[in-house]
Formats: structure tokens, C-alpha cells, sequence
């Protein structure tokens, strides 16, 4: 993948460097982002450095000071904007227990995005949200996996048994990230590694921002178990929606069986990252209450985000 | 060991089988697991029998198993 297009004064300034002058890049520290769109793509590509990298940007600036410096700032805006939209719709953490935590998931609202591609979507319009999807759906599960050594043997043993399944059992050709790019080739979309960064709203941005900024801080690793919990928690459903929608448009099976796995697989995973990951957690770490429901929270509060800004477009 | 099950019944959801088993559905038909753990269903409601698929969700508290 190159370096993606940039979307502001930020970005421009930042992939032209990190590409073709990173001896300068001390002159990022005076850099802020010109608006949201910058600001969500400049930590994207930041943050890109340390997934699979940029083909014309040198592996060495991973670890660069003056980039850490300003991934830190672009992470504090959006861990301060995700703690702010919480707080603010969230009145008093719910004590934990499994139950209070499927609750918490299921009395959350929104706009449903699996609704409408089951019922009323064209084939156009899930091409286009395919598109979107591809930019996690092609890491499937890797935000998560940095956290792996960072929590105690019983919530480590738990995250490992569920991140299996994820990429396949040790099968290569099972990789949840594979399934979907082979059901992107079979659509005709690129299968591609971060072929669409450029199509892709902020929201879109943000949304996977947010997950990396909870795997890759260990601080917040509460945070990364409560997203991947309400994740699992609102696939299911949502996923055999999806299927219907594809069958029903006649897209290609491959596809659809991507949904269909997660109809069967995210059944087992909910349980399993509800009772067993977070649980194991809290109880090794009962203070990372508040963190579990703000990262579940952010990953329900970001779908809501993105449905809002494609519903509509759509509907423009 | 008694910390680690193999077999866990889920308030309200489905039972969860670690490692490998076969299952007969009520129709007598046998599938085998194919992931680390599976869910069966417990709630009857499930498009994906034996295998739980979220279902128990959106069907009444009290009919749930």
C-alpha cells in the first residue's frame, strides 16, 4: 500500500515527509490538523506504520520520535472526544456482570445499517458499504491482538481461544480477514490490503482509529476488551441480516458465507469475550469497569456514526 | 479442570461446547464441531440448528432458556 491521499494541511504536509524528507520531520511538532477528515486520516496512516506499513514510506519512522509525538497528540483529541461523547450519553457505569453487559449493548439505539442491506439496499450501495468494511475487515482482529501480553493468564488464555477462531484455526485459508477478501474479489472489488483508504468517510477513520488507539495502548486495555465485547455482541444478528440482503441482490456466495460464519462464530464469540475475557478481566482488574463500557460504548456510538453518514448518503 | 470447563450453559443463551464433539439435532442429523468452541442452542429459535446464532436475543426474556 502507498501512503493515502491526504485531506488537509496536516496530511499533506505529513505523508509528503514521512515519503520524501523524514529528516524534517521535527517540523510536524507545529502541525495541527486543518479539520476532523485530517486529523483521522494523518493518525490513520500514523497508526498504519505499526499494522503493515506503507511500501513508499521507510519501516525504520515506525518508532520515530517526532511521529510518536504527534500520534500522541492526535490520540489525546480522539480519547478525549470518545470519553466526552460517553460520558455524555452514558450517565452511571453499569456495575458489571455479563447480563448488565448484554443489556448495556441491547438498550443501545441506532440506525441500522444490516436493516436496511437485508431489505432495501441495491447491489450499488452494498458494493459501496463493502468498500468501507474492507478497511477493518481486512485486519480483522489484529487491533485486538496487542493486548494479548498485556493482561493476566485467564483473560490471556481467553482472548487467544477467541482470536483462533479469527484467524482461522491455522488454517491460512480460513482467516476471518481472508474470507472477506475473497468475498471482495468475487464482488469485483479489490481484495487489496487498504485498497479504498481513499473512498472512506472519517467516520470510517475513526472508527478503526478508535480501535487501534485501545489495542495499542496498554493503559487502555479495558477500553480494547469492551469494544471487542460489544462487537461480538452486535454481529450475529446483524451479520444473517446482511447474508438475507446479499441473496436477496444475488451477489456472489462468497460473500454471503462470510456473513454466514460470523452468524455462527460472533454467536460463540459474544459469550465467550463477554463472560469469559471481560469477566476474567474485571475480576483480575475490577477498576477497568468504567474503560470496558467506554470502549463498548465507542464501538456501538462509532456504528451508530458511520450508519448515520451512509444512510445518508443514500439517501441524498 | 473444574475452573475450565468443557461444557458451559449460558443464562439465557446457549450451551457452549470446547473442543470437539459430535451433535445430534432433533432430526437425528449428526454435525460436528469445526471451531474451538461452539454454541448449540438452547432457545429452539435458531435458522442455524444445532448451532446457537444469536436468536435467544430478541425473543422474550421469559422464553428464554
Amino acid at each position: 500500500m502507498l501512503t493515502p491521499k491526504p485531506r488537509g494541511t496536516l496530511s499533506q504536509t505529513l505523508f509528503e515527509l514521512m515519503r520524501s524528507r523524514p529528516d524534517d520531520l521535527g517540523t510536524t511538532r507545529r502541525l495541527r490538523p486543518e479539520h476532523h477528515d485530517d486529523a483521522q486520516i494523518s493518525l490513520w496512516a500514523l497508526y498504519e506504520l505499526s499494522y503493515r506499513g506503507f511500501e513508499d514510506v521507510e519501516d525504520s519512522l515506525e518508532w520515530h520520535p517526532d511521529l510518536v509525538a504527534l500520534r500522541g497528540e492526535l490520540e489525546t483529541d480522539l480519547e478525549t472526544a470518545l470519553r466526552e461523547r460517553f460520558r455524555a450519553a452514558v450517565g452511571e457505569v453499569p456495575a458489571w456482570t455479563p447480563e448488565a453487559f448484554f443489556d448495556f449493548c441491547a438498550q443501545h439505539d441506532g440506525p441500522s445499517l444490516a436493516t436496511y442491506l437485508q431489505r432495501e439496499a441495491d447491489a450499488d450501495q452494498v458494493l459501496d458499504l463493502l468498500r468501507l468494511r474492507s478497511i477493518y475487515h481486512l485486519k480483522e482482529a489484529d487491533p485486538v491482538a496487542w493486548v494479548v501480553p498485556r493482561v493476566d493468564d485467564a483473560t490471556k488464555a481467553a482472548l487467544v481461544e477467541l482470536q483462533y477462531d479469527e484467524y482461522g484455526t491455522g488454517n491460512p485459508h480460513l482467516l476471518h480477514a481472508g474470507l472477506f477478501a475473497r468475498g471482495l474479489e468475487a464482488c469485483g472489488l479489490s481484495p487489496v490490503y487498504g485498497a479504498y483508504v481513499d473512498d472512506v468517510p472519517a467516520e470510517i477513520l475513526e472508527q478503526n482509529n478508535a480501535m487501534t488507539l485501545f489495542g495499542l495502548n496498554r493503559r487502555l486495555r479495558g477500553a480494547a476488551l469492551g469494544h471487542l465485547a460489544a462487537f461480538e455482541v452486535t454481529s450475529s444478528l446483524p451479520s444473517r441480516r446482511i447474508a438475507q440482503g446479499l441473496r436477496r441482490l444475488g451477489l456472489p456466495e462468497e460473500m454471503a458465507a462470510y456473513y454466514d460464519e460470523h452468524v455462527e462464530a460472533d454467536a460463540v464469540h459474544e459469550q465467550l469475550a463477554v463472560r469469559n475475557i471481560c469477566g476474567s478481566l474485571l475480576a483480575a482488574e475490577p477498576a477497568l469497569v468504567e474503560d470496558v463500557f467506554l470502549g463498548a460504548f465507542s464501538c456501538l456510538d462509532l456504528e451508530d456514526r458511520v450508519a448515520h453518514r451512509v444512510l445518508g448518503e443514500w439517501a441524498a | 479442570m473444574s475452573d475450565h470447563p468443557d461444557v458451559v450453559i449460558c443464562p439465557g443463551g446457549p450451551l457452549l461446547l470446547r473442543g470437539e464433539h459430535v451433535v445430534q439435532d432433533e432430526q437425528g442429523v449428526t454435525h460436528r464441531t469445526t471451531r474451538p468452541v461452539s454454541a448449540v442452542c438452547r432457545c429452539g429459535k435458531t435458522s442455524t440448528s444445532p448451532w446457537c446464532d444469536g436468536t435467544h436475543k430478541v425473543i422474550p426474556a421469559r422464553n428464554r432458556p
